[in-house]
């Protein structure tokens, strides 16, 4: 569905007050307070019934999906809110840890820096469509074998990250694994390991 | 984050209308810069015209020089046989800016037009000219060993974040822009702006013109180029200060020379009089030291950023060595 703009300036005029209105009654809404509950309450049921969702297509892991979202609805907000894939960790929120680092048309992104409306179309990959049925993902299986996590909420976005980064050609040495990898944090310090890890997937030759 | 309408338009001139008719409205591309704005409340726009259907991609031959479209990633210039053969200095410094991640998000338009990390422009709490005319600059008097050096004024002292925009007022391109008044070519020295009085204007662009492509001339800065970036840790993180180099040497004499800084004006500081100076020297520390002390005249620091006085004249030195070695 195409989502060109052709409404008439009077409606965009009237849409506009209302969004103001509207952001005013969300704050409003924020307000905690058994005095506000009965008013809230109505007023909320009239924004969600005023608010357009913008339909979305979407492939997830090789699912088709056809949704409807607002449109300030993160990548990430989606994918785990929404399609209940919580294997892809929100960690900062803001593109600075990369927890939240998924495919999208198999390039490697930040998935909560995104709106999802902007990927209509897009086939996105998650760390949970990265098995094989039951077999883990050979950049998995390095990861358990070198240690390459402790507290393990970075993983998943460490593993989508350094499985990119072999497709890449950007593994050829340590020194350019470490430069690559730089947008996935690991607060526990399992860097060394991570590194041992993807090292052995991109010299096993495997298929990543 | 606050609520807003999305519009999605194929061609470049509905998507300009829609931005140009609305002055709540903005462009998003890449997002990385915009998002972030806008779930701090920062950029609180009541409507995104996403311009990533439009056909602004390409990367091609034109004229005497390459044309790279608005829309290409900062990965795939980055990654380009014909950027890395033509023009290896900007593929430098690209790939010196943010993570793999975000090259594959972030688009050359985008990366222009982001807005400064000064943390008091980041701080709500905070006063800031550039985010709430008139409130004050916080960091004038505040912790500021971020900040300019050059440039300045008493409105605000931020400094521009990109690496890919030094590299690129030191090629002398030149911005393609389309807009409800038609087509312009904007110098790339012209298109970022000094603070001033109007610190809330980073750039020239007026409301509704879309950047649509880059144009770099050919030059004969193909092998002795060098981006030497200094920041807080060895990757990812934004600059405390940059240079982007680049020589053409025959028989060890400079030819020609061109050099910039980033992280020390409220945009990316083309140094003219130190570039002159080089030609027709040998190319030695020495002349490069005389480069770096050119380059310095006129720097200020403030309370925490005097390092930079020193930094600054050390990079220079440090990134013309290696680009003179080059292979």
């Amino acid at each position: 569905m195409s989502i060109e703009s052709d409404k008439p300036a009077g409606h965009d005029e009237a849409r506009r007050t209302f969004l103001k209105q509207s952001s005013l009654l969300t704050a409003f809404t924020m307000v905690p307070g058994p005095v506000l509950q009965a008013a809230t309450y109505e007023l909320d049921e009239k924004v969600a019934a005023a608010f357009e969702k913008v339909p979305l297509r979407l492939e997830v892991n090789g699912v088709k999906h056809k949704l409807s979202v607002e449109p300030r609805t993160t990548l990430l907000d989606l994918l785990r809110e929404n399609l209940n894939l919580t294997g892809t960790k929100k960690g900062c929120d803001y593109g600075q840890c990369g927890a939240c680092t998924v495919h999208v048309d198999g390039q490697r992104v930040n998935s909560c820096l995104s709106f999802a409306v902007m990927h209509e179309g897009k086939k996105i990959t998650t760390i949970e469509g990265l098995t094989n049925g039951d077999k883990l993902h050979p950049m998995q299986e390095a990861f358990v074998k070198h240690d390459g996590f402790q507290c393990g909420y970075c993983t998943p976005g460490q593993i989508m990250s350094a499985v990119a980064c072999v497709r890449e050609g950007h593994a050829g040495s340590e020194g350019e694994i470490r430069e690559y990898m730089s947008g996935n944090i690991c607060r526990c310090g399992a860097y060394s390991n991570i590194v041992a890890a993807i090292q052995e997937v991109k010299n096993g030759g495997q298929k990543v | 984050m606050n609520q807003f309408q999305y519009v999605r338009p194929t061609k470049p001139q509905a998507a300009i209308d829609a931005v140009a008719k609305d002055q709540n409205a903005t462009f998003i591309a890449g997002g990385t810069n915009l998002v972030d704005l806008m779930k701090r409340g920062i950029a609180t726009p009541q409507k995104l015209v996403d311009i990533n259907r439009l056909p602004l991609t390409k990367i091609e031959k034109e004229n005497n020089g390459l044309r790279i479209g608005a829309l290409a990633l900062n990965s795939t210039v980055a990654d380009d046989k014909q950027v890395r053969q033509k023009q290896p200095l900007l593929a430098l410094a690209l790939n010196a800016g943010a993570s793999a991640q975000l090259r594959n998000m972030a688009t050359v338009g985008g990366n222009m037009l982001q807005r400064t990390r000064c943390s008091y422009f980041y701080d709500l709490a905070m006063p800031c000219n550039k985010r709430e005319p008139g409130t004050g600059c916080g960091a004038l008097e505040g912790i500021n060993r971020m900040h300019a050096i050059f440039g300045f004024s008493d409105k605000c002292i931020a400094v521009h974040p990109s690496d890919m925009s030094v590299a690129l007022v030191a090629l002398d391109a030149t911005v393609l822009v389309s807009g409800p008044k038609g087509e312009r070519r904007i110098p790339f020295a012209d298109f970022h702006r000094l603070p001033g009085d109007t610190p809330e204007k980073d750039t020239n662009l007026e409301k509704g013109e879309l950047i649509t492509a880059v144009d770099i001339p050919d030059g004969p800065f193909t092998k002795h180029v060098h981006y030497q970036k200094v920041r807080e840790r060895a990757s990812y993180a934004f600059a405390l200060l940059s240079v982007a180099a680049a020589l053409d040497i025959e028989n060890n004499t400079i030819k020609a020379a061109r050099l910039a800084m980033g992280g020390v004006a409220h945009k990316p500081w083309r140094l003219t009089a130190a570039e002159q100076s080089l030609v027709g020297k040998p190319a030695t520390e020495e002349s490069f030291r005389q480069a770096a002390a050119i380059a310095m005249q006129g720097a200020k620091a403030f309370k925490h950023n005097a390092y930079k006085l020193k930094l600054g004249p050390n990079t220079i030195v440090q990134a013309l060595k290696t680009a003179a070695s080059a292979a």
